[in-house]
């Protein structure tokens, strides 16, 4: 039986070359789209090099600080009394990381300016973080305690400042005036790794500002590494316990609130949180919504040139409903022609999909990002094929099933 | 075989209303080929259509087989068409996507038959109405005559015991036309099927067993 359906689609595809092509050019572009999107929002989220325990990760990159009038709400990332004297306190985690976020300055190397990004970091955030060492190793805790100059820089930064090829270890590179010596070089971050990358990484002891003081405000983020993650909600309640603890005596500033994030959350509280609330489920639903649309399209394109072709085939509607066809198996018929024609735009899309990648990868718009389809990517992909497919198909076939069969062997031949 | 009971048929448009059929009863008993004639538009496709179950009646009884059939689903009428009756038309409506043996095949589709049964038994049905040679041809290929046999090869692959032709051989010259009634009279004569034909050709109706007149819905006798 479905050899038969899948020869008589093939003849119709074959018959109206235009309109199969419209079709399967609106189901593979928009399947290719999604595709690369979905490749990408993969490649932001999913765990990958350095950041290989993403999912026992939590993430605490600000601070709120509000008045009890509503008036007046100020947040940044906290500040390095926050972080030192409140969260490396807290005993759920197995490791803390610490670090600032990217500044850029300028170095110089023989007279030549170029543009690098630093970052200061303590000892375990290269615990945390499993950077691969080409050079060297990770500044240790006593070069953090002396505040010794060292640096461990990238390998993207060590080509670009002491040229292709050299080797970096035990030279110094000179960044805002100050000679660091080089101890180590790490393989280069993606810059999609929006918090573990940059060019240089200093021990926060060689910060010049903001290790004095007890604001809250400044400019640290942490990383909390969980043992495993059934201990993340722990992590969770400990730092909220936390929060309540930290003494914040100002006027307008009553209210203090900060959450250790997923990594997914950390983005979705910038964009969509209100109140306590993560936005990651608004974050899902807007995915959801734009999809649905943007599905839409090629589907209503499709519905329409099914319900078109009602009239060109009723003389064949007409004969299998004479010859025995009931109409929910003529609605069967035809939804499978219509998943034959969806599935093959859907290996188009894929087809498609690749080589998008495979361009966008080798064209390296954004260092290191190697974006790929991975398997729930694709499998997504196929689901959203058979949606399609019975979207566009159960209307059209409905409205031909209905068709009379005196009336369907009339309208033609 | 195919029992009528005081047969109305009304077909309501929004402007007229056109009695199509009017107090038709009939008996066409096993085995036998009856010929309907009439002037165009007095009611012959209509009547052939109730009798294939193609269309319900306004008023009256269809009984086939001994079994009345007015309250059946549309499943239960697909099985009944599928198993008992094979169409042939005047444009033949064969799929011209389809090579002429799928065309031949496309009962068998929708009933339990593998699809090896479903071949042997196409080629056998074209093999009767003498097309084994053509059977990897398209429609279009095929001469009318030739598309015409196609149509009876189909109509009669499942061994249905009863066919329903609306003027077969219309669109035929008068030599297409009478293999295509030495077919059917074959069909007749040799296994029994009982035919019901609409033509306008005297001859050929003066060859079955029986005439039915009708003219403007009703019977002539
Ligand atoms: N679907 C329909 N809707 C309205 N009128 C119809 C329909 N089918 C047939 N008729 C009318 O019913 C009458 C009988 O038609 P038909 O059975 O096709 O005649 P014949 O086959 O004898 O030429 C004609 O007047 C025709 O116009
Ligand atoms: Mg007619």
């Amino acid at each position: 039986m479905l050899k038969n359906y899948f020869k008589i689609a093939i003849a119709v595809l074959k018959r109206r070359k235009f309109f199969t092509f419209i079709s399967l050019f609106g189901i593979s572009l928009t399947l290719t789209i999604l595709i690369v999107l979905t490749a990408f929002l993969d490649v932001l989220t999913s765990p990958a090099y350095p950041d290989v325990n993403r999912s026992k990760e939590l993430f605490i990159n600000r601070i709120v600080l509000k008045s009890n009038k509503e008036n007046y709400t100020s947040q940044s990332p906290a500040s390095f009394y926050f972080v030192n004297n409140f969260v490396s306190k807290m005993k759920t985690p197995e490791k803390i990381a610490i670090h600032t976020g990217r500044n850029t300055t300028n170095a110089y190397q023989n007279n030549k300016k170029m543009e690098v990004e630093l970052m200061h970091t303590n000892v375990s955030f290269w615990e945390v973080y499993q950077f691969e060492f080409v050079e060297g190793k990770a500044f240790n805790a006593q070069d953090l305690e002396n505040a010794a100059q060292v640096a461990v820089i990238s390998a993207d930064t060590r080509s670009k400042y002491f040229g292709e090829g050299a080797l970096a270890l035990g030279k110094y590179v000179e960044a805002n005036n100050i000679k660091y010596r080089v101890i180590g070089v790490v393989k280069s971050a993606p810059a999609t790794m929006i918090y573990a990358n940059s060019d240089i990484y200093l021990p926060y002891t060689l910060a010049k500002s903001g290790l004095k003081g007890t604001s809250l405000m400044g400019e640290y983020m942490v990383t909390l590494l969980a043992r495993s993650t059934a201990d993340l909600p722990l992590i969770k309640e400990e730092y909220s316990q936390l929060l309540k603890k930290v003494p914040h005596p100002e006027k307008n500033q009553e209210i203090l609130l900060s959450y250790p994030d997923s990594y997914l959350e950390s983005f979705t509280r910038e964009i969509f949180g209100k109140g306590e609330g993560s936005g990651k489920d608004r974050f899902f639903l807007m995915i959801g919504i734009f999809v649905f649309l943007f599905m839409l399209l090629p589907t209503i394109n499709l519905v329409n040139i099914n319900v078109s072709r009602i009239m060109e085939r009723s003389s064949e509607i007409g004969v299998r409903k004479a010859f025995g066809a009931s109409s929910s198996t003529l609605v069967g018929q035809f939804i499978v022609e219509n998943m034959i024609l969806t599935i093959l735009g859907g290996i188009l899309g894929v087809l498609l999909s690749l080589l998008v990648i495979f361009v966008l990868n080798s064209s390296n718009l954004i260092s290191h990002m190697n974006l790929t389809i991975n398997l729930t990517v694709l499998g997504y992909s196929l689901l959203a094929c058979l949606v399609f497919g019975l979207m566009s198909g159960v209307y059209p076939a409905w409205r031909m099933s209905k068709l009379n069969v005196v009336t369907a062997l009339k309208a033609n031949n | 075989m195919i029992q009528l009971k005081n047969i109305e048929k009304v077909y309501r448009t929004d402007t007229v209303e056109t009695q199509a059929l009017n107090n038709i009863s009939l008996q066409v008993e096993k085995g036998e080929f009856l010929s309907i004639m009439g002037p165009s538009g007095c009611g012959k496709s209509t009547l052939l259509n109730l009798m294939g179950l193609l269309d319900a009646p306004s008023k009256g009884d269809v009984i086939i087989d001994s079994q009345q059939t007015l309250q059946l689903n549309d499943r239960k009428l697909a099985h009944f068409r599928n198993s008992k009756i094979g169409f042939i038309f005047q444009s033949y409506h064969l799929i011209n996507d389809l090579q002429v043996v799928d065309n031949v095949e496309l009962p068998l589709l929708y009933r339990n038959s593998s699809a090896k049964e479903r071949r042997t038994l196409a080629l056998e049905a074209l093999e009767k109405v003498g097309l084994s040679n053509r059977v990897k041809h398209f429609p279009t290929q095929l001469s009318g005559g030739q598309k015409q046999r196609v149509a009876i090869a189909r109509a009669i692959v499942g061994k249905p015991e009863i066919i329903l032709a609306d003027e077969p051989t219309g669109n035929l010259d008068s030599a297409m036309g009478n293999e295509i009634m030495n077919i059917l009279l074959e069909l007749n004569r040799i296994d029994g099927t009982t035919i019901v034909m609409v033509t306008h050709d005297p001859n050929m109706a003066q060859r079955t067993h029986r005439l039915l007149r009708l003219f403007d819905g009703s019977q002539v006798q």
